[in-house]
């Protein structure tokens, strides 16, 4: 009995302990499971603060869309190419076409080898083949058409060993060129001078034109162009890139949204520092009378006719010449931006690519008056066209002002900025918005601290497409990384070739290009306000009603 | 399971086991909640001698894709593990292969830059570096077997699995 008694007393002891060891033993597997509940109350209260701080849709109504552009068709039919001019431009025209030097593969591949981070010779490759060949090439260099032969040959894409394919025809005169038959479409690299005479002949022949920036060089030949090209019916792009941009398109449908508030104060720059910058390229060698065709190069008699009529009738013969125009110079041969016998200077060359990013994004027009200041700061090599250069374009119908303000001296970074009463927006390929501090659209969600005014508060990417909310940190930062390029359903595209595919797409569909005749003329016409107002010293007005640019003393 | 450790001993080892399985998993649950993390930027920004084939690696969009899954997702069970003691020293060379990973595209290199800076300063040895060290002393010296899941899956589980999940 007693015994009995102890043994129970030892099992049921034996029973307690083996359950404190299982109990104890699930304690210790267990232990740190509690802190997943630490853990989730942090991360539910991080994420309610992240999206509640974030959200700002009820100020900021902004679509997901990504930008458009027109999609090439399946089996759209080959265009015969000819191209004028095989300078700095038309070289880089060619490549944005798919035909680049042998000798510039060979440095690109090169240059990859070197550094693995060099992608330019990839990005060229996987550049979309645009169905284009080249059929006729006209420099006035021998060395740069012989060149342009060869380029056009060269459509294997491949470098010095590679095999070419048959050669473009060279011709000796453009007209020639343009009145091929084996020619569809031109394209435009000559200089300003030559911009608007060679339109009109190619309008007048139906060719297609594709023509590099300004559209013209003198104010009458601009009405000549645009009547050209309307009555002909030809495709016509002229050379601004940047419409192809894809934050311009999200800019755009900012301004719509009317997220700035009132637009009053639009600030454009070009901001240059070297030589090569301020149109001082290189004397390429093997250059001389013998190679070069000079008469070609003076320019059309009409044209300059024109041009020195304007320049005598408002005694502004300094700006002229200083060298007789039928005396060779190598110089003004390659350099010559520098002088306003050739050149449109800064408002035909810089200004305009802001002007027509301006102009698409907020449907300006021309503006009512131009002033415009500045002189040959820097660069006193001879030239006649400023280094510095200020213009200020009203618009009193839209109650804004767009500064165009240039050196080309300094490179100090000033941004494109569009600024309203609530908020300022820079664009350039990614796009940020700022909020004013006495903003009223945005006061509320400023004082309550979502939106910040010491920083950007939207940031768009090209491709990304959340735009709900305040950009974080991260998105920022990637931003901030440079995604450089134009997406295109997510393949990344240099904005010159999509510029050139929009043109020759919209020959095959029969479409009209965004740059077309009507915002060229917009382009010309404000630049040559601003040309004006800086030659003659005194405020340019547009006169609406007549489509003439009239004088202050007039008004 | 045997234990050969002081109390101090294994007070320490655990709290260092239960800190770094509270980061990891911290790191990974943030990625995973927002659905608009990225480690594209990161990537973009690396350095070193591995720099272009991350960089590649950033501009596959569809790549970047899995890229993403699968470092959200191992960060989260990497940290699990460690905090459950769960196949904890599993997961500790699991979150030492990540760091590595780490490393490689941003070694603290002399005059090298990165848009997001390090806070303090470094030369070769980092933060990422001496957690990746401590996950190594994590793994040599185990705890889970004592307090933690791996306690009740060392009883479970075949001996031959046992060496280095647990």
């Amino acid at each position: 009995m007693e015994k009995g008694k102890t043994n129970k007393t030892s099992d049921q002891a034996e029973t307690r302990k083996a359950s404190a060891v299982g109990r104890r033993d699930v304690i210790k597997t267990l232990a740190t499971v509690p802190l997943l509940g630490a853990m989730a109350y942090g991360l539910i209260k991080t994420r309610k603060t992240a999206l509640f701080d974030r959200d700002i849709s009820d100020v900021f109504q902004l679509s997901n869309k990504n930008a458009v552009f027109i999609k090439p068709m399946a089996k759209g039919r080959q265009i015969r190419l000819g191209l004028i001019g095989f300078g700095i431009r038309g070289k880089q025209l060619m490549r944005a076409l798919g035909f680049a030097e042998p000798s510039y593969m060979d440095n690109l591949i090169k240059a990859e080898e070197a550094n693995p981070d060099d992608t330019r010779y990839d990005v060229f490759m996987e550049q979309d083949d645009l169905n284009v060949v080249i059929n006729g090439v006209c420099d006035i260099f021998d060395k740069y058409s012989e060149s342009a032969q060869l380029t056009g040959s060269n459509v294997n894409r491949e470098g010095t060993k590679g095999k070419l394919g048959p050669q473009p025809k060279r011709y000796r005169t453009w007209q020639e060129l343009i009145s091929a038959d084996d020619i569809d479409a031109i394209v435009i690299a000559a200089p300003d001078h030559w911009h608007g005479t060679m339109t009109v002949a190619a309008a007048k022949a139906g060719k297609h034109v594709y023509c590099e920036k300004p559209m013209t060089w003198t104010v009458p030949e601009t009405y000549m162009v645009r009547q050209a090209v309307r009555e002909s019916g030809i495709v016509f792009q002229l050379g601004h890139q940047g419409r192809q941009t894809a934050c311009y398109q999200k800019a755009e449908e900012i301004i719509k949204n009317d997220l700035l508030g009132h637009v009053n104060l639009i600030q454009v720059c070009t901001n240059r520092n070297t030589p090569n910058g301020a149109w001082v390229y290189p004397i390429i060698e093997g250059s001389n009378p013998q190679t070069i065709d000079w008469k070609q190069f003076e320019g059309d008699p009409a044209r300059i006719m024109e041009y020195t009529d304007y320049m005598k009738s408002f005694r502004l013969e300094r700006y002229m010449g200083p060298e007789e125009r039928d005396k060779f110079s190598l110089e003004r041969f390659f350099r010559w931006r520098c002088w306003w016998d050739y050149s449109t200077g800064l408002s035909g060359d810089l200004l305009t690519h802001e002007y027509d990013a301006v102009n698409q994004i907020m449907h300006l027009g021309i503006p009512d008056s131009a002033t415009s200041s500045g002189g040959v700061y820097f660069f006193k090599d001879g030239r006649t066209v400023p280094d510095v250069l200020q213009t200020t374009f009203e618009w009193p119908d839209r109650n804004l002002t767009m500064l165009y303000s240039a050196t080309l001296a300094s490179s100090r970074n000033r941004g494109k900025v569009f600024m309203g009463h609530d908020a300022s927006m820079e664009v350039s390929n990614i796009l940020s918005i700022t909020a004013d501090s006495n903003s009223d659209r945005y006061a509320d969600k400023i004082k309550k601290g979502i939106i910040p005014t010491d920083k950007s508060f939207f940031t768009y990417v090209p491709g990304q497409s959340k735009v709900d909310a305040v950009t974080s940190a991260t998105e920022l930062y990637c931003a901030q990384r440079g995604l450089l390029y134009t997406y295109v359903d997510g393949k990344r595209y240099d904005t010159t070739h999509l510029h050139m595919r929009e043109w020759l797409e919209c020959i095959r569909q029969r479409q009209t290009p965004s740059c077309n005749i009507d915002q060229a003329f917009h382009e010309a016409m404000t630049a040559h306000m601003g040309t004006r107002a800086y030659l003659e010293g005194r405020t340019m007005y547009w006169d609406k009603d007549k489509e003439e640019i009239v004088r202050g003393e007039n008004v | 399971m045997e234990n050969n450790y002081s109390k101090a001993q294994l007070s320490w080892l655990l709290l260092l086991r239960i800190f770094i399985g509270w980061h990891f998993l911290y790191e990974g649950m943030v990625k995973v909640l927002n659905p608009n993390w990225t480690a594209t930027a990161y990537l973009m920004d690396s350095q070193g001698i591995f720099r272009s084939m991350f960089i590649n690696m950033a501009g596959n969009a569809g790549l970047m894709k899995y890229i993403d899954f699968l470092n959200e997702w191992a960060l989260v069970l990497i940290g699990l593990g460690l905090l459950l003691g769960c196949f904890a020293r599993l997961s500790s060379i699991g979150g030492i292969l990540l760091l590595l990973l780490y490393t490689f595209s941003h070694p603290a290199l002399i005059g090298v830059k990165y848009m997001m800076s390090f806070e303090g300063s470094y030369f070769l040895i980092d933060k990422n570096l001496i957690e990746l060290a401590a996950l190594g002393v994590l793994f040599v010296f185990p705890t889970a077997r004592v307090i933690g899941i791996d306690r009740f899956l060392d009883r479970a589980l075949p001996v031959s699995f046992r060496k280095f999940l647990i």
